[in-house]
């Protein structure tokens, strides 16, 4: 939705979108009232489509692709945020960096409340996602694993976005809770980031419910 | 050049800097323009329900109810006045945009010009009304509406007057012309409201 008093042009051609709206519904309302009742209704619905429910005319973002100017190791890039230190990912980075010269970046989007993230108060978030993100790390580094992180962006694709133009990885794993309990599926951030980027993608689910119950013996 | 162009050119490695991109975090001047338009809908919207709630409840034959009357006409004139200063004020926008600084200028005086016209044409109508506020709940609502709106015209006119002020100390450049700009968005705003007003109170 864009703000209708972002510039003054803006709210001057709002100025004469509010008189031909209300003009219409006193016309109607000069004939019959109950006319104008539905002239307002009908109005009143298309404007609401028009701002909220209609495809924004905004072009996709432009597809990112990483440059690939390091030829004698991979760059592999980590997104997760609470599944950061969950066994399953550990275990995929790991197999992934078996044989070769790894680089490995894991990003935490620092996920927030709209209302906080609204008013930029996101200290409380960060220190959230570093927090899982430093366990991470160690877990990492523990394997043998040549591991860095960073807290990013609270959109997972901007802090996607973020890191392929810094890092310019050659794989990217981005780890969600199982369906049904991910808001990031849910938002289809999986199958957007595989549109949106040139790199191949691996998703991997994280049940930590299930790593958390005692095995059976 | 494309974005990936830019990732291309400036990766890991590269000569230059990561190129600037854009943060999902909304920018704090259009959070203020939000929470600015989202607490007068709120004042408005007070007064407004205030204003339906009389209407509906009791329920009048007729509307303004009787013996009130509102100066419908007096008020279109007005209504054309305050639309009209609109459009000078959207003139005055363009001209400081194109480097025409007697356009500024003389947009800027019309549209004071007429906003303080339209604020002393209410006053005047309110005199000549011939009911006060505390006369009925009608009386009430219509001058508590007309009247928020025309402490926002007041506020609207001081800020016109700086501008012209400022417009005639040679402030402002096609490059540098945020003040205008942010006093064309509010005066724009108030007229807005003031259709809302006229077409509830005195149309329908």
């Amino acid at each position: 939705m864009r703000n209708p008093f972002r510039s003054e042009a803006d709210a001057y051609r709002l100025v004469w979108l509010t008189i031909a709206y209300f003009a219409l519904i006193v016309l109607a309302s000069v004939i019959n009232v109950w006319l104008g009742v539905a002239v307002f209704v009908a109005e009143t619905a298309a404007i609401v489509w028009w701002v909220f429910l209609r495809r924004s005319d905004t072009p996709p973002p432009p597809r990112i692709e990483p440059s690939h100017t390091h030829e004698d190791e991979r760059r592999i890039l980590v997104v997760a945020n609470e599944t950061v230190g969950g066994r399953r990912l550990l275990e995929c980075i790991e197999r992934k960096s078996e044989g070769v010269a790894e680089k490995v970046l894991v990003v935490c989007p620092a996920l927030n409340s709209p209302l906080r993230h609204w008013v930029s108060d996101e200290d409380e978030a960060r220190a959230a996602a570093q927090r899982r993100l430093d366990t991470s790390i160690a877990s990492l580094r523990a394997s043998g694993v040549d591991a860095t992180g960073e807290i990013g962006d609270g959109d997972p694709l901007q802090a996607i976005e973020d890191a392929i133009r810094t890092f310019d990885p050659d794989e990217v794993i981005v780890s969600t809770h199982p369906e049904g309990r991910s808001h990031w599926l849910e938002r289809g951030v999986v199958d957007r980031a595989r549109s949106r980027f040139h790199v191949p993608l691996t998703h991997v689910v994280v049940d930590l419910s299930a790593e958390a119950a005692p095995s059976e013996r | 050049m494309s974005a990936a162009a830019e990732a291309h050119g400036h990766g890991h490695g590269g000569d230059h800097p990561p190129p600037i991109h854009y943060s999902s975090r909304v920018s704090p001047a259009i959070l203020g323009m939000f929470l600015f338009i989202a607490s007068e809908v709120m004042l408005f919207g007070s007064f407004f329900t205030v204003y339906f709630f009389d209407r509906v409840v009791a329920n009048p034959p007729e509307w303004p109810p009787p013996p009130f009357e509102l100066p419908v006409f007096v008020a279109f004139v007005n209504t054309c006045i305050l639309v009209t200063s609109s459009f000078t004020m959207h003139w005055a926008t363009t001209a400081i945009k194109r480097g025409n600084r007697a356009g500024l200028q003389a947009g800027l005086v019309l549209t004071f010009l007429m906003g303080l016209t339209f604020l002393l044409t209410q006053a005047i109508e309110y005199h000549r009304l011939g009911f006060n506020t505390g006369d009925h709940a009608f009386a009430s609502t219509f001058f508590g509406l007309t009247g928020l709106h025309g402490g926002h015209v007041f506020v609207g006119l001081s800020i016109l007057l700086v501008m012209t002020i400022r417009a005639f100390r040679g402030h402002f450049s096609p490059d540098h012309h945020h003040g205008v700009e942010i006093g064309g968005i509010y005066w724009h705003f108030v007229d807005i409201m003031w259709i809302v007003v006229y077409v509830t109170v005195y149309l329908l």
